[in-house]
């Protein structure tokens, strides 16, 4: 939906210090357009729970950092999203591949598309869903309005086709 | 004969005697218990609440947010199991300014020393090696690591030290010292006012 390069271009305008990922299909590919433009740090993490934790420990220090992550490391994510969001309180935002949203070709019946939406309202994350390329200025605004109020934010990716 | 093992309490007094003004001291289950006994310091982050094995990974998140600090995260052995994957996180991310102090007591002590997997069998030295620790150093004795806690500190990073420590049991884990959300503030504003 987007290229590397948009999303670089966009984290870097928003002044996103690090990227904390585990990729998927469709957002891995971002990272080396991220890492071309040096003005956003890739941090390659092993699991997606760490990536909540270490985004946790940037912003404890002075960062802007940003959770790049599939869904499926969402619902792995539990605890230490909990912990870093509402215990301490931080406003982290995170962009979350959304798999099979646009196709469900490879994996008919992902219940990934029955459990995203309602795990994100569960852990009271306010979320935007992405579902076009016109919307990529969408993330931005959405970026920048989660930041002035102080709260955490995520967009949804849909992915499953180009 | 079991492999001698040092007084944790005595081990992190001995950290706390050697940490710089400028370092940050992560600590987590019952390393934060005991080191809230301590004289505390702006820059203590004490994990409580947490997400269990996670002190490493904020640990890591502050030693690249503040890479001319030394970041020191004091971890349980069981919180060190439960987030095996960060040792590699922290050697890829090249944290040369992260040590990680993993007190080894063979158990799950704030739940009542329960046994962790395996207890005793884990080389965690290895672990760390094999992640791509820079410097690795392994304690028992508590008049060795007062000697050697400065150096290691101060070895090239990321670093790690086990510490084979006796279990504490009969003590609750530690309580919150305060809201979270406030401590954290007051921490990064403690870090930024540094400068």
């Amino acid at each position: 939906m987007f290229s590397g390069e948009q999303i670089a271009e966009l984290l870097e305008d928003l002044g996103v210090s690090h990227v904390v990922t585990v990729p998927d299909s469709t957002i891995g590919p971002w990272q080396g357009a991220i890492e071309q433009r040096g003005r956003t740090r890739v941090v390659r993490v092993c699991r997606e729970g760490e990536a909540w934790q270490v985004a946790a420990g940037l912003h404890l220090g002075g960062k802007t950092p940003l959770v790049m992550i599939q869904c499926t490391g969402l619902f792995e994510s539990g605890d230490a999203l909990r912990v870093a969001l509402h215990d301490w309180k931080l406003p982290l935002f995170s962009i979350i591949g959304y798999r099979s949203y646009l196709n469900q070709d490879t994996l008919p019946g992902d219940t990934c598309l029955v459990f995203t939406e309602p795990v994100l309202d569960a852990w009271r994350i306010d979320y935007r869903l992405i579902t076009t390329p016109s919307q990529l200025g969408e993330i931005g605004e959405h970026f920048v309005a989660c930041r002035a109020a102080g709260k955490p934010g995520a967009v949804l990716i849909g992915e499953g086709k180009a | 004969m079991s492999a001698p093992r040092m007084s944790a309490k005595e081990a992190l007094v001995a950290v706390h005697a050697a940490r710089g003004e400028r370092d940050v001291v992560v600590t987590t289950m019952s390393p934060a218990r005991d080191w809230m006994t301590l004289r505390q310091h702006p820059l203590d982050v004490v994990l409580v609440p947490s997400a269990m094995g996670h002190a490493t990974s904020i640990g890591l998140g502050i030693a690249l947010a503040q890479p001319e600090r030394r970041v020191i995260v004091c971890n349980g052995d069981g919180s060190m199991l439960m987030n095996l994957g960060s040792l590699v996180s922290i050697a890829a991310a090249g944290a040369a300014n992260l040590v990680v102090l993993v007190f080894d007591n063979g158990v799950y002590e704030v739940t009542g020393a329960q046994p962790i997997p395996s207890p005793g069998a884990i080389d965690f030295v290895a672990i760390a090696r094999g992640s791509g620790f820079a410097s690795v150093f392994e304690h028992s004795e508590i008049d060795r690591w007062r000697e050697d806690v400065q150096r290691i500190l101060s070895a090239p990073g990321p670093t790690m030290a086990l510490l084979h420590v006796e279990p504490v049991t009969g003590i609750p884990g530690p309580r919150s010292p305060g809201p979270a959300a406030d401590r954290g503030r007051r921490f990064t504003a403690a870090i930024q006012q540094q400068g």
